[in-house]
């Protein structure tokens, strides 16, 4: 049992969820998960859409980065490596990961997934957490930032040292 | 050796990209398509209590569906593998368990009766779909919303396909199933969201209609739905409780603004496709869009206003379905298509991206 550190970063528009996107897309390398949570509407495509545009465009690619709601995982193969991107909101069963690649992608690809819940605590220990939520003012977001893991500690830093001074 | 190739030709259509398994038989004749018959074999009632549809994804699940989906259409057109003369498989875009389970069906079905055997994209089984409800010259104009699609096209040929723009977010299938979430009714959402809209003030709230301010003709919904979310919100906090009226509202007030902007965007796509000065111009939609009334009625009055022709499959085929497969293939080995391939699970229309996945469970890492 590893302790989580926590952070929270303010999110007052779109255009700073997209900015949180890009600064994670700078940190991001192959054997990374980010779980996204958060309610229907929180963010959570949208943060994982600018980061995978992000990465997408250091290939100088501009490509089109669905919602993987329907199609439960969405692959993209960049310089920086394989990126899935996940939703296992309709997922049923642990075993159903197998059949949709991603029991095999994790801790070797760069995988991305909202709807972590399924996976369960044990996917917490090594994976960065970032869970959305609607701000008071009911415009904005917040976003908590939450990580076991040594890897993720420099990260967080630079993360919440960026979003501070956006 | 059976062939494919020529005039009145029987093709098997298999079609296991996403949630539901299918399977139809298609005939030629003179030019025009004849379904024979069409099964799809779909969990969507299953689940609908669940908020969102649990699909079947173990490789094995499939193939057992796509037995008994390919043996019920064989059986429904009175006919058995010795009269087919072809057989045409979804390859992608799509789940890639459901894909590889169809592709290895229909390899196996084709070596063991001779028959000759193509791969069909999707997304070209629902762009050619309208043909089942009219004869197209081409060039046409299609809006093609089909799960999680959502695009404009311009479709050229029986694979020549131009993308004018589409979703850059979600699908609207994807924004009725999700505000169909936020307001705790039944999936699958467009029929609830529907239903619940006919007895809503379409007027009461002012939801966005996005990117009409931007030119083009891409589309985005992604906002529509958090507008509907802070709405519900914002009802409950004032209220403590979204009313029954309330949530009809909603829903109008959300069909609507979808229906604006499906129906704005489509104005300039007919501008841009009319430019083109095509014979006997038409406006086709396919996938779940058409289903619903009200966007239908509002692309509708579109057409009519710009002298095009309204062309949408029957209902039954504008949902996932193998005689689209099986229509698409025909054209296929037209063409000559044949040889090998493989189940591609990203696989855009309009362009010659790389296989993602090949016969390897890790897929190509190049």
């Amino acid at each position: 049992m590893t302790s989580a550190r926590s952070s929270s970063l303010d999110l007052p528009d779109a255009e700073a969820t997209t900015r949180l996107g890009r600064a994670l897309a700078v940190e991001l390398r192959p054997g990374d998960t980010v779980l996204l949570a958060g309610e229907v509407g929180a963010g959570k495509t949208h943060l994982a859409r600018a980061a995978i545009q992000a990465m997408l465009a250091v290939d100088g690619r501009s490509e089109d980065v669905p919602s993987p709601t329907f199609t439960l995982v969405q692959r993209y193969d960049c310089a920086a490596g394989a990126i899935l991107h996940a939703d296992l909101y309709r997922l049923g069963d642990l075993r159903d990961l197998d059949d949709i690649g991603l029991t095999d992608a994790m801790g070797q690809d760069i995988c991305l997934i909202e709807w972590p819940e399924l996976l369960g605590q044990a996917a917490l220990d090594d994976a960065l957490l970032v869970s959305l939520e609607p701000d008071a003012s009911g415009t904005g977001r917040t976003a908590r930032l939450s990580a076991s893991a040594p890897r993720w500690q420099p990260v967080l830093d630079r993360l919440m040292a960026g979003g501070r001074s956006a | 050796m059976a062939t494919a190739t020529g005039g009145d030709r029987i093709i098997l259509g298999i079609e296991s990209s996403c949630d539901d398994t299918a399977a139809a038989v298609v005939q030629r004749v003179d030019g025009r398509a004849h379904v024979l018959s069409s099964v799809v074999l779909g969990q969507t009632a299953l689940h609908a209590d669940f908020g969102g549809v649990v699909p079947e994804i173990a490789a094995r699940a499939h193939s057992e569906r796509l037995d008994a989906a390919i043996a019920q259409a064989l059986a429904e057109a009175a006919l058995g593998f010795d009269d087919l003369d072809g057989i045409a498989v979804t390859a992608g875009p799509g789940l890639i368990g459901g894909l590889v389970s169809a592709v290895v069906a229909a390899r196996a079905i084709a070596a063991a009766r001779g028959l000759p055997l193509v791969g069909v994209n999707h997304l070209a089984g629902h762009a050619l779909s309208p043909q089942f409800s009219a004869e197209l010259p081409f060039p046409y104009l299609l809006l093609l919303v089909s799960g999680g699609h959502c695009q404009f096209l311009l479709v050229r040929g029986p694979d020549g396909f131009e993308r004018l723009g589409g979703t850059i977010d979600d699908a609207p299938g994807e924004a009725f199933d999700k505000v169909a979430r936020l307001l705790g009714l039944p999936q699958p959402g467009g029929p609830s969201v529907e239903e619940e809209a006919r007895r809503g003030d379409a007027a009461r709230f002012a939801f966005p209609r996005p990117l009409l301010d931007r030119a083009g003709m891409d589309l985005s919904f992604s906002g529509l739905k958090t507008a509907v979310l802070r709405e519900r919100d914002r009802l409950v906090a004032g209220a403590g409780g979204l009313r029954r009226q309330d949530r009809a509202d909603i829903c109008a007030g959300f069909q609507a603004a979808v229906a604006d902007v499906l129906a704005e965007k489509a104005a300039r796509a007919i501008s841009v496709y009319l430019g083109e000065n095509p014979a006997n111009p038409a406006l086709c939609v396919a996938g779940g869009v058409a289903s619903n009334a009200t966007l239908r009625s509002a692309l509708q009055a579109v057409a009519s206003s710009t002298g095009c022709r309204f062309v949408a499959p029957p209902l039954a085929l504008c949902t996932d379905n193998a005689a689209m497969i099986a229509w698409a293939g025909l054209a296929q080995f037209d063409a000559g298509s044949g040889g090998d391939f493989a189940a591609r699970p990203r696989w855009p229309l309009d362009q010659d991206a790389a296989p993602m996945l090949g016969a390897g469970k890790k897929g190509a890492k190049a």
